[in-house]
């Protein structure tokens, strides 16, 4: 190799990856953590002066404070998890959780809140369940579709099917309501009629349907003709297409699955966690589980410790705030977003190799004439970005955030 | 396709075995003394510190903590918590880590908390502007509020002394003193307290009118802004509000149009436009609630502040105000004490040209919002006596409603 050669050879090589192994990609994702723990460690002691360990310990104690509640947020999360996994599979970017969820809950709420007293409790728990996994079928499939059959894009459908979700709710909240506040509040708060029963405590029914849906997931996804078809629409439309696989059908009955399990969800979440429907009831579910999703690498068994991961570090962030009278919000979400920050981004060495070249070794070696400004300083004919320079921007980022975050912290504290 | 039926089937059975299966909850019903270094207290709110609503909570808990000698270390501070069963799992939460008390600020956590008085009896529950602890009759769920209509109706002397001092300087005629009021909802909580402040007006400048927009939000900078600058074009010379954002008072100091405010000053949005605010001070409520969990009583289910109980406040005037106000409002506080003044006098006001009589208010709570207590005697409504959140919702001759907001 020419001196002339490699003095104009960029001082990194990035190629992709074929494939790393499980042991490594669990490793990577464990260093991302570490570095995300050690930002905001540096972060804590200089915002609120406290020991980074404590912090840690009293984000452990605080996930665990009450271990159902634990149990019960990562199933739930899960369920919105899996409700969008066969879309992704196929690439199909359902962002429409929320709104299929809160459509069923709906329905569901409009079942006990009116039928009550006038069918059986049983029967109204079967209708409400059913009318709630249709109410979530329609929400999907509507965007379906339009996506087989005129091509529309099925992000922005699926997102705005979600505020006219919200908005159909809105505005029963208050036809509902007659006192005028807005709010449709606890149904059957005194008398729990029609709703679900308990199974030892009330947190214990969707733990299990979460598990058994999980377990139906992992199977669909890897060993039926029905999973496999949507896992080759997702890698190639006209592949499928060429070997006789009706593409249209498939996006249309994947979606027919996300809807139904999000209509369980909002089943569940009229009849045994919220007994009532509000725009609030499902948060930022819908698009935390495309984070879980994605973590999970669409894996339904993997997205069970991805789900986990999630619920206990708001849980456990939450619970910074309370034990150290920090009297807002922002320090849990701050902590939050670093470590996301930090293990979405190493995603890039799980699918990137990242080779220094002989360039960059000469330069280490200070050989061949090569110098350290090199790092800093461009040479015409290199037209590569220097990785340094992106290091160090990067670096200024995270600094930037960090002082923004310090004068929020300070004015809200 | 089989699969999801049978899905949907494992569902349905898992209801049906769950038909057989118990519920468990604590049985004790009465609360032990605690000892004051003991006592752990959960404050759950919807917002934090950056809404005024809530900092209003924030604020009042740690003053009560530091008047009885309490430490902060002893608060269970959980802010952000939305009106779901996410307030149910906060509350478990305190109860988990040894709360005494549990209280939640904001009107939608009423049923969640409700919940959670239902499963942990001996522990206390209560709750801000909430309706239900009356009907529910559970010992350990207390509601509470203060009889702000009162301190609204001194704010509205106020007003009615600013528009006087337009009238004598010339500003305005009489029939020009057209005051705008920008609310939330059509809401008894937000009708009580226009109705209170323009009756506050009237009974210094009988020739005041009223016109109120609402904006459908508790809290939404921009709709705020935007009703007040409405109002002011519909010829309000004079506004008020009952919104949690600075949007209102915005809009008044751009237009130069004078500012009564509600639950903080916003003399800082306002430097040449502000004239008072008024305001419920929890302070007092938390001490009483405190003091009922160390000596181990039940609260009063119903908990209603007043102006005597400091619960009710009427913050300084600013230079903003009309001469001779602090006198006036001066003389109405001492007419409250002596209990010779009430601000639904059914002699002030009338509703469709006609003296008031006998109105039916929905005090007690079912699902079909059915009247159900006759709230007017001895010659005045009697606001937050039956119940401590307001009930008075009759629209009143002289205020005209530019739109309404369920």
């Amino acid at each position: 190799m020419t001196t002339e050669k490699t003095k104009n050879e960029p001082l990194f090589h990035v190629s992709k990856r074929d494939h790393m192994s499980h042991k490594n990609v669990l490793l990577v994702r464990l260093a991302g953590i570490l570095v995300a723990l050690v930002i905001c460690g540096i972060m804590s002691v200089i915002l609120i002066h406290e020991n980074p360990f404590k912090i840690y310990a009293t984000l452990v104690k605080g996930a665990f404070i009450d271990v159902w509640t634990l149990m019960k947020d990562t199933a739930v999360l899960l369920m919105f998890g899996l409700a969008v996994i066969p879309a992704f599979k196929m690439k199909f970017w359902n962002m429409g959780a929320n709104g299929q969820v809160l459509v069923g809950c709906l329905v569901a709420i409009a079942c006990m809140k009116f039928l009550t007293g006038v069918l059986p409790d049983a029967v109204i728990i079967i209708l409400m369940i059913v009318t709630s996994i249709l109410a979530g079928i329609i929400w999907a499939v509507i965007p379906a579709i339009f996506k087989a059959f005129f091509g529309t894009n099925e992000t922005l459908f699926t997102l705005m099917m979600n505020y006219i979700a919200i908005g159909i709710v809105a505005y029963f909240s208050f036809a509902w309501d007659k006192s005028g506040s807005g709010n449709i509040g606890i149904v059957n708060l005194l008398t729990h009629k029609a709703w679900f029963p308990d199974i030892g405590n009330k947190y214990v029914l969707i733990i299990i349907v979460a598990l058994l849906v999980d377990a139906f997931m992992f199977v669909y996804m890897r060993y039926t003709k029905h999973g496999f078809e949507t896992a080759l629409v997702g890698d190639s439309v006209n592949t499928a297409k060429y070997v006789g696989i009706n593409v249209k059908k498939v996006i249309i009955r994947t979606l027919v699955l996300s809807g139904a399990i999000c209509g369980i969800m909002g089943a569940i979440f009229a009849g045994s966690l919220e007994h009532t429907v509000n725009t609030q009831i499902c948060g930022s579910k819908g698009f935390t589980a495309i984070l879980v999703a994605w973590l999970a690498n669409f894996d339904p068994l993997i997205m069970i410790a991805t789900a986990f991961f999630v619920v206990f570090l708001n849980t456990g962030a939450a619970n910074v705030s309370t034990v150290f009278q920090l009297k807002s919000t922002d320090y849990a979400n701050i902590v939050i977003g670093i470590i996301f920050f930090c293990v979405i981004g190493s995603e890039f060495f799980i699918q990137y190799r990242i080779k220094p070249s002989q360039r960059m070794k000469d330069i280490m070696t200070k050989k061949n004439g090569a110098s350290i400004k090199e790092l800093f300083f461009t040479s015409k004919s290199r037209s590569a970005v220097k990785p340094l320079i992106v290091i160090l921007a990067i670096g200024l980022e995270l600094l930037i955030i960090a002082v923004i975050a310090t004068i929020v912290i300070k004015t809200v504290v | 396709m089989k699969k999801i039926i049978s899905i949907i089937l494992a569902v349905m059975m898992l209801s049906a075995i769950a038909l057989l299966g118990v519920s468990c909850g604590n049985s004790a019903d009465t609360f032990e003394p605690v000892a004051k270094e003991d006592l752990k207290i959960g404050l759950i709110t919807l917002h934090d510190k950056s809404s005024p609503y809530d900092k209003n909570f924030i604020e009042s808990m740690s003053r009560a903590l530091a008047n009885l000698g309490l430490s902060e270390s002893q608060l269970y501070l959980y802010t952000g918590v939305d009106e779901s069963s996410n307030c149910y799992d906060k509350a478990k939460a305190c109860v988990n880590q040894g709360c005494q008390i549990v209280f939640a600020d904001s009107f939608g956590h009423e049923d969640f908390i409700i919940q959670a008085a239902q499963e942990f009896k001996n522990v206390h529950f209560a709750h801000a502007t909430g309706t239900k602890a009356h009907t529910v009759q559970l010992n350990n769920y207390a509601n509470a509020f203060a009889a702000i209509y009162e301190g609204r109706y001194l704010a509205g002397i106020a007003a009615g002394m600013k528009l006087n001092e337009m009238i004598d300087n010339g500003d305005i005629t009489a029939d020009e003193a057209v005051m705008g009021y920008v609310g939330a909802f059509t809401y008894a909580e937000v009708i009580s307290g226009y109705t209170s402040f323009y009756l506050g007006a009237k009974s210094v400048c009988p020739s005041v009118t009223m016109k109120v927009k609402f904006t459908g939000e508790w809290y939404h900078f921009d709709k705020e802004y935007s009703a007040a600058k409405t109002l002011i074009d519909e010829g309000c010379v004079l506004i008020s509000q009952h919104a949690d954002s600075y949007g209102a008072p915005t809009a008044c100091e751009e237009a130069g149009v004078p500012n009564v405010s509600y639950n903080g000053s916003t003399a800082e949005q306002g430097p040449n436009t502000y004239i008072v605010t008024s305001k419920i001070d929890w302070t007092p409520y938390f001490e009483y609630i405190i003091n009922c969990a160390i000596e181990g009583k039940a609260l009063d289910y119903d908990w209603t502040g007043t102006l005597a109980t400091g619960s009710v406040k009427l913050e300084a005037l600013s230079d903003v105000a009309a001469d001779g106000t602090q006198a006036k409002i001066d003389e109405a506080l001492a007419k409250f004490a002596a209990g010779t003044l009430h601000v639904f006098d059914t002699s002030t006001f009338t509703v469709g040209g006609k003296t008031l009589t006998s109105y039916e208010a929905d005090v007690d709570y079912d699902d079909k919002y059915t009247a159900d207590t006759e709230v007017i005697k001895d010659g005045y409504f009697h606001e937050s006596e039956y119940r401590s959140a307001p009930y008075f919702d009759i629209r009143i001759d002289g205020i005209t409603l530019l739109d309404e907001q369920y």
